[in-house]
């Protein structure tokens, strides 16, 4: 599914300074069951944001007037355990265009950059000002500027690089997908196929 | 130059490498199952393409499927919508499609090696972290996320960057009671899930030649517990004797063109890894784990150790016990257990089912266990019956269900219940994976029929 390009991203930001936050807290497993890529967004962190009988969990972050906005400040090692790329379909489907962590898990990474959601990967330091920057002023602007490769805390300038391969850049700058890609190429891999048995 | 194992394949699947950016990989074999595929199906739908090779491509349905009356409509409503797309999906584009009671349906990983899908030096992919499995007959096979299903399905390509290499070797002869799946619960509880992650892994060295295909099978299954993408083994006269004959194995001709590429595929004497690990066969024993995940694992007569002896945090370790309900120091040897589940792409194969029943063979099921035993196919599901293993097992107190993943996910009805114990053959003891609080002891087939006749963690080599 192609997605709105990626250029410079201007927005508040939803803090959740918790460490190893995995795809099963994510999306909880019982909701793999769909045939459609359809309502993840709602159950984004179903069980940390409501409670069984789903009334909302007036303390978690998602349910916090205070805190809006398209990019999603995460702790340390955010997308760790399971592969399911629903996880990363919650994210987008919310609404976020974008992760802020210190470290990603190898393949809630990927699952991001194929879909159109941007991990920017900073320093421990850096997600630190930035935790620090949103704490004390919620509605604060964070820019994150995919052509250079920079993400900046309006407020005080304070910026950092980040890093994101020349492929998928062209990608996310571009709305395209793998598959556009590999569309495009076509005739490439159907000369390939013909000289490869089955 | 010198090549892996692994290079040769991957390499020569390569369509175009980009610049600072992923290869662009040929995939010769598609695996799809019913969970991981209806939201790609749709994905070609609206951007209105076809299936670009539907030969290359084989759906079965096993995640949520039940195991026992598989003939009548599928009860819980979600699932059966899900095996209906994946059905519709299928017919629409040519796939060919191994549905519930079909005579080829069962595991995933299970059918493709045993229809001859699976074959040396090819690349499989398959939306399902199992499918390192196929790697046990030197294909490259690893699993994918939806998107990437989408991708496959599309244009036969996948776009990925090469992953590095390790080999890890071990030679010498394993003693009697000691199993494929000790071997690799044993390397993932030295590596942990995370010492191979960005890492191919080969296993080389005397005990996984003189494994059967079944139990390279089962190593191959679990590379992806230690973190890597996947594991291979070369291919030899082993590899060869088992696909021969088999429905879509190259005959004729084409066999021998075939078998000639095959016979290449071994890592040259001097190829360079990326990393190497050596073991001894001596050093290992029968294995179970205490803990909640596939790294969190001993011998079975050893002591759970202290959290001062493991790495990492200490906070993890004892919350991991805690779940579980075991102290650090304690034996796991006479632990009392609830359930007893053989089957999964990790043990499901007529081998583990052999095995599971010579041991309970003249015992008796203990009376307070529950046993679910659960062929992977029903290919398997015939021979066991045709070998005469099912009389046994019934004499011996046990039921046979039909074909599926059941409790290895517990999407389907085969869940455990809270703060029960099992002693599962599959491949994951995560928090809640056989059900909500439900705690998983993850072990050889042999280890689970000793647990099934004694109503608690027993060394088998004790039942002898
Ligand atoms: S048996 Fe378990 S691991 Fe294997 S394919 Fe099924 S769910 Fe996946």
């Amino acid at each position: 599914m192609a997605y709105e390009p990626f250029k410079v991203l201007k927005s508040t930001a939803v803090p959740l300074p918790i460490e190893n936050v995995d795809t099963d807290q994510i999306i909880p497993a019982r909701f793999l069951k769909a045939t459609e890529r359809v309502g993840f967004g709602d159950n984004l962190f179903r069980d940390w944001r409501y409670h069984q009988d789903d009334t909302p969990k007036a303390d978690f972050v998602l349910n916090d007037a205070t805190f809006s906005g398209k990019i999603l400040v995460g702790g340390k090692n955010f997308g760790s355990g399971s592969s399911r790329e629903h996880a990363a379909w919650a994210v987008y489907d919310y609404g976020f265009r974008c992760v802020v962590s210190s470290f990603f898990a190898d393949i809630f990474r990927n699952n991001c950059l194929n879909i159109g959601v941007l991990p920017v990967q900073v320093s421990e330091a850096f997600l630190a000002n930035l935790f620090a920057a949103i704490e004390a002023v919620p509605k604060t602007e964070i820019i994150v500027d995919l052509p250079q490769q920079k993400i900046t805390l309006s407020a005080t300038g304070a910026s950092e690089h980040f890093d994101i391969n020349d492929y998928k850049k062209e990608n996310m700058l571009n709305g395209y997908d793998d598959i556009d890609y590999l569309t495009n190429i076509k005739s490439e891999i159907e000369n390939f196929a013909a000289q490869t048995p089955l | 130059m010198k090549k892996t194992l692994f290079d040769k394949v991957w390499d020569s699947h390569v369509v175009r490498s980009i610049n600072n950016g992923p290869d662009v990989l040929f995939i010769d074999r598609h695996m799809v199952h019913e969970v991981t595929s209806p939201v790609a199906f749709l994905g070609l739908k609206n951007r209105g393409i076809n299936v670009l090779y539907p030969n290359r491509t084989f759906a079965t349905a096993d995640h949520n499927t039940p195991t026992i009356n598989q003939h009548l409509p599928v009860a819980d409503p979600l699932s059966a919508n899900q095996l209906k797309a994946l059905e519709e999906n299928s017919k629409a584009h040519g796939i060919s499609y191994w549905g519930l009671g079909h005579k080829k349906n069962g595991i995933v990983h299970v059918v493709g090696p045993e229809y001859g899908i699976t074959q040396p030096g090819a690349t499989i992919v398959c939306g399902d972290s199992h499918t390192s499995t196929h790697g046990a007959f030197g294909a490259i096979a690893f699993g994918i996320g939806t998107s990437e299903v989408e991708m496959v399905l599309a244009t036969q390509c996948i776009m990925q960057p090469k992953p590095k290499k390790m080999r890890i070797t071990i030679d010498g002869q394993l003693s009697k009671g000691v199993t494929p799946k000790d071997v690799a619960l044993f390397i993932i509880s030295k590596l942990s899930t995370s010492g191979a992650t960005g890492y191919f892994v080969e296993y080389a060295g005397e005990v996984f030649r003189e494994l059967s295909m079944e139990g390279r099978m089962t190593v191959c299954n679990l590379s992806i517990e230690m973190g890597a993408r996947g594991g291979m083994i070369a291919p030899d006269e082993k590899t060869f004797e088992y696909i021969k004959g088999r429905e879509f194995t190259p005959e004729g001709t084409a066999w021998d063109a075939a078998k000639k590429y095959w016979d290449t595929l071994y890592t040259d004497e001097g190829a360079v890894f990326d990393k190497e690990l050596h073991y001894t066969a001596d050093e290992i024993e029968p294995m179970i784990t205490f803990g909640t995940n596939p790294g969190m694992g001993m011998s079975i007569s050893k002591k759970i150790p202290t959290a001062a002896e493991v790495e990492g945090a200490a906070t993890t370790y004892k919350k991991s016990l805690d779940y579980m309900g075991y102290d650090e120091g304690q034996d796991m040897l006479g632990k009392t257990i609830d359930f007893v589940f053989l089957g999964s792409c990790t043990n499901g194969r007529i081998e583990d089912f052999r095995a599971f029943t010579q041991l309970v063979k003249g015992r008796q099921k203990a009376a307070h266990v529950t046993a679910w035993l659960v062929p992977g196919s029903h290919k398997v599901m015939d021979a066991i019956k045709e070998e005469g293993l099912l009389d046994i097992l019934h004499e011996s107190g046990f039921e046979l269900r039909e074909p599926g993943c059941s409790a290895c996910l517990a999407m389907n009805d085969d869940k455990v219940p809270a703060g029960k114990y099992a002693v599962s053959t599959s491949n994951r003891n995560f928090e809640g994976r056989q059900g909500p609080g439900s705690r998983t002891l993850l072990a050889s087939p042999l280890v689970a029929a000793a647990a099934a006749v004694t109503g608690k963690v027993t060394d088998p080599r004790t039942l002898y």
